[in-house]
């Protein structure tokens, strides 16, 4: 069997303004119809003005299995809100 | 458009290991499964077979439809159909990536379903007889689709979760413009009308059967709900369909073709005369109407399209930014 077509990661920008959100996948030989393809399948209801995409592969990403300990140090930093701490009765614009 | 022509389950739950109890506390918190996450082999196994065999019924449900874009009756009516099995086409891609996500590739993905391996929903193994028929795919077939996706938005593996979105909310396009027109055919020439009559005697029962085995026979229903790969039994989502497809069809002025249909003011429902399920297994089992020559259309597509296949790889090869 012929190896398949590269598979591609899709993120939309939904209108001027808003940051690129990934909506899925789809495979194309190349980045051009990757561009093409993304915008027959992800966007035939006028869902974006603007498309990037992503070789899947060239995706890295987190290790569920390590979420934790990866997330840990912003977990006890409550003193990084502005809710911790008190503000004094009468003092405004703070 | 979709339907539940398998939820099979294959081989049984892993032992319980703490990974195992781990995913289960996710289930019942009610928080989505991801492709890395670890999960049990089975449910690996069974969500590959009910997303991608979802995803084949997409693709091959474009052929009963396209068999009449050449023929509709309008411009408008042809651009819309145009657009409807473009959908189609969109929601079985949207699927196969979900379902290439538990691991795999499209390619094998595809020649199961070419193989004959793979099943895809039996509704599609019936003709396209007349253009009403089209109206009647619109109407019931999608409307059952609904039916049986809305709840699957709130599956538990998120890229199926998350495609269903998309699908449900293409799909309402489908079934509006299937009821707009058998209402014109129910409204139009005493021929017209008898048009419209005979798709919904061809296509009641399909329909009906489209949600799979009753309860008392569907051996998979318990470990699909328990997996939250399913969220109502094949015998309620059925009750739904039936309940909300009787007075729409009191309104087109056309009748239901069983004589045993009545309203229950006990159960809330309505009571439906016995669904042939003979019929049903005949047609899963590659003996209906249209089986062969769904499954020859699907292979000389693959076929006669491998040279552009291949022909996009080497260009890219050649000019693609990875080239050397």
């Amino acid at each position: 069997m012929k190896k398949e077509w590269p598979q591609w990661e899709v993120f939309v920008r939904s209108e001027a303004g808003l940051a690129h959100k990934h909506v899925g996948s789809l495979h194309a030989a190349d980045e051009r119809m990757a561009l093409e393809n993304a915008r027959d399948l992800y966007t035939r209801r006028n869902e974006g003005v603007s498309i990037w995409v992503v070789k899947s592969e060239n995706v890295h990403a987190t290790d569920p299995s390590e979420t934790e300990a990866f997330f840990a140090p912003s977990e006890d930093k409550t003193y990084r809100h502005p809710t911790f701490y008190h503000v004094p009765e009468g003092v405004k614009h703070l | 458009m979709y339907t539940s022509i398998s939820d099979g389950i294959e081989g049984a739950p892993d032992g319980g290991d703490a990974r195992e109890r781990a995913f289960d506390e996710r289930l019942d918190r009610a928080l989505k499964i991801e492709p890395p996450d670890w999960m049990p082999d089975a449910y690996r196994k069974t969500l590959t077979r009910q997303i991608s065999q979802h995803a084949h019924s997409e693709i091959v449900g474009m052929l009963p439809e396209g068999n009449w874009i050449t023929r509709a009756p309008s411009l408008q009516r042809k651009v819309i159909l145009l657009a409807k099995v473009q959908d189609e086409a969109g929601h079985g891609l949207y699927l196969y990536g979900a379902a290439e996500s538990l691991g795999t590739s499209r390619d094998e993905l595809v020649l199961a379903l070419l193989s004959g391996k793979a099943k895809y929903s039996s509704i599609f193994n019936y003709p396209t007889l007349t253009w009403a028929d089209v109206g009647a795919i619109g109407w019931l077939v999608d409307g059952a689709a609904i039916i049986n996706q809305i709840p699957i938005t709130r599956c538990s593996y998120g890229p199926y979760a998350r495609a269903m979105v998309r699908i449900c909310k293409e799909e309402s396009f489908h079934q509006r413009q299937g009821f707009d027109i058998m209402w014109t055919l129910a409204h139009g020439t005493a021929e017209q009308h008898a048009m419209a009559q005979d798709a919904l005697d061809r296509w009641w029962w399909p329909s009906v059967m489209m949600f799979g085995p009753p309860d008392s026979e569907s051996t998979h229903n318990v470990q699909s709900l328990r997996w939250k790969i399913k969220l109502f039994t094949n015998d309620e989502l059925r009750t739904k369909f039936i309940d909300q497809t009787v007075p729409q069809a009191e309104q087109l002025g056309l009748a239901i073709p069983d004589p045993d249909l009545r309203w229950n003011d006990e159960t809330k429902h309505y009571d439906i005369g016995p669904i042939d399920w003979d019929e049903f297994y005949r047609v899963i089992g590659g003996n209906g109407p249209c089986n062969k020559d769904r499954l020859q259309a699907r292979v000389d597509a693959w076929e006669d399209g491998a040279w552009v296949r291949e022909a996009a790889a080497e260009h890219a090869r050649k000019h693609g930014s990875d080239a050397a």
